[in-house]
């Protein structure tokens, strides 16, 4: 009691001891973090110098040519498109119904067990081995040939865990409560789900399909490995035509390419002028990503607002 | 520890009702979650357009044998049941595998714990349990939602908004909509689990209101922890321990009067 001042002044020494290895920390994680989003800056403002000048109508509309002046990405972004398409229509239905399956029906048991390791073990194979696997069954076993039917299908089951999944937690952060208020109204179990359990998870599951295609539309190894052709001077068949029976589904059967493909090639090309039209792909590849991870997050916001646990 | 006086209810407090129905009855009910017996041989009575009360203390098992009368622990695996609940008049027995659970549930509505609506509009929370039976013709669904509002005293709130969103109502009115919700079908018996345990004082004296108010017209079983709800609300009152049935009487015996000495160490705060 008598001298309480050399005391305080021992513990203020031993803060500030102390307070110099936050400060350290907080500057060690600082940089590390740094490193990183200078990197992707770096890397991105090196393809907006490269690529932004070459940006123009004509780029989106022109074929690619071996003059890189008048080289385009008409038949890579017609492509990306029309494979996101089927990668979709594959993707959700059975990606949602798996999880579905699981979540709601499935009995609790090794089976269901073994299932859902498998599933997550999916996410982890390389997307290369998908591109094998399309190979030999999509092009050769069902015939279906290099054409995008065949990529949609691969980039498909490239996505699907990450879909089962999205549904999954979608449905499991449902409460009880809700489901057994269904329940004790005499809901089967399908009027359950089709009712209340798909309804209020879709916002979670749409943003696990976004998220799952902006993953499959910069995928570039499993499109190679079935073969995806690196010059194309033509778009795929129109799917509406102007006699009956007015659609047509020729254009899945038709050889394509895609953005990260053509990106590759022009890559590969010695002239300094290919690799600016590769940096003008690649920002519109990097801005089509991240708009696709806007909209998610804007689904996310926007649909989950309205329903509070 | 129980060397139970469970007297033999033939002839309840003549005082309060005059011979009462029953309209239900569980016999030797044991209930097991996998291998733990969470309710040990329970026979009591619900008697017809009465409320009956199961108070006990937490884990005591009253909820779990709420649950028994809509089969809701069929929903989960690893549940069994033991022994027979009767419904009457037609002599059914809810627990036998023959009898499909969804048809006890149409028959049996339930009222939650904590309000839970539907993230739909007041109307079709009231609606669902009508869309599920098939009913389609608007004018039969306009019908029985506003007779089913008026009985949970919730339509003069509502009424000009039945599009809204069920969560912008307050607690206690989400909890009346649930009630509403349950009533729409015409239950013939209405299960409540701790209704009130998630209001305030004035949302809750207003359930126990309606709760008075329905028995002229549905069986009421209700679970509560708190025992003046029981005393205020209530014919009769069920008090059960460790998942057994000490006492089952008219609610003024077991206040007033009760036989057994648990029963009335809990009524009297020595415990629980």
């Amino acid at each position: 009691m008598s001298e309480p001042q050399p005391r305080l002044d021992e513990i203020r020494r031993l803060i500030a001891a102390h307070k110099r290895w936050d400060l350290f920390f907080a500057l060690l994680g600082l940089l590390a973090l740094m490193i990183g989003v200078l990197a992707f800056v770096a890397l991105f403002g090196q393809m907006v110098v490269d690529g932004l000048p070459r940006l123009s109508p004509d780029f989106f509309t022109s074929f690619p040519s071996r003059k890189p002046e008048q080289a385009g990405i008409l038949s890579a972004w017609v492509g990306s498109t029309l494979v996101m398409l089927v990668t979709a229509a594959t993707a959700v239905p059975l990606g949602v119904g798996a999880g579905i399956y699981l979540e709601e029906y499935a009995p609790k048991n090794w089976m269901t067990d073994l299932i859902e390791i498998n599933v997550t073990n999916l996410a982890g194979v390389p997307s290369i081995v998908y591109g094998l696997l399309a190979l030999g069954l999509f092009v050769y076993g069902f015939g279906l040939g290099q054409s995008i039917a065949t990529a949609g299908l691969t980039l498909g089951l490239l996505i699907l865990p990450v879909v089962i999944v999205a549904t999954r937690e979608a449905i499991r952060s449902i409460p009880a409560a809700i489901r057994e208020g269904s329940y004790a109204l005499g809901a089967t179990k399908w009027q359950t789900t089709s009712h209340h359990i798909l309804p209020y998870s879709l916002p979670g599951i749409m943003t696990g399909v976004i998220i799952g295609m902006a993953r499959a539309i910069g995928e570039t190894a499993p499109v190679i490995t079935i073969g995806a052709l690196t010059f194309i001077a033509f778009v795929p068949p129109a799917p509406v035509k102007a006699e009956a029976p007015f659609v047509s589904f020729e254009w899945l059967f038709s050889p394509f390419t895609v953005m990260p493909i053509q990106m590759f090639n022009w890559t590969s090309r010695p002239e300094a002028a290919f690799h600016h039209n590769a940096a003008a792909a690649g920002l519109v590849l990097v801005v089509m990503t991240l708009s696709m991870n806007a909209i998610a997050i804007f689904i996310r916001y926007r649909l989950r607002k309205k329903i509070k646990w | 520890m129980v060397g139970v006086s469970l007297r033999e209810v033939g002839a309840p407090n003549a005082a309060t009702v005059l011979a009462p129905t029953k309209k239900s009855e569980s016999r030797n009910l044991s209930f097991y979650y996998g291998s733990f017996q969470a309710l040990k041989s329970i026979s009591m009575p619900i008697y017809e357009k009465q409320v009956t009360a199961l108070i006990g203390p937490s884990g005591c098992g009253k909820s779990t044998f709420l649950r028994c009368f809509n089969r809701m622990h069929d929903l989960y695996p690893g549940n069994r049941y033991e022994g027979q609940i009767m419904l009457y008049p037609d002599n059914t027995n809810l627990l036998s595998p023959e009898v499909d659970p969804i048809e006890v549930r149409m028959r049996i509505s339930m009222v939650f714990q904590k309000p839970n609506p539907f993230p739909k509009s007041i109307y079709e929370n009231v609606a669902y349990g009508l869309r599920v039976r098939g009913v389609t013709r608007r004018a039969i669904i306009d019908e029985k939602v506003e007779e089913a509002l008026r009985s949970a005293a919730l339509w003069d709130e509502v009424k000009q908004r039945l599009n809204d969103l069920a969560f912008n109502l307050s607690g206690g009115q989400q909890q009346r909509l649930c009630i509403a919700r349950a009533l729409a079908t015409d239950p013939e018996i209405l299960l409540f689990d701790e209704p009130t345990s998630a209001l305030d004082p004035i949302a809750t004296a207003s359930i126990e209101q309606l709760i008075t108010d329905l028995k002229a017209r549905v069986t009421i079983l209700i679970v509560t922890h708190n025992m003046q709800q029981a005393a205020r609300v209530s014919d009769y009152t069920a008090y059960m321990y460790l998942g057994e049935l000490i006492e089952f009487d008219a609610t003024d015996t077991i206040f007033i009067k009760p036989k057994n000495k648990e029963t009335e160490d809990y009524i009297t705060g020595r415990f629980g």
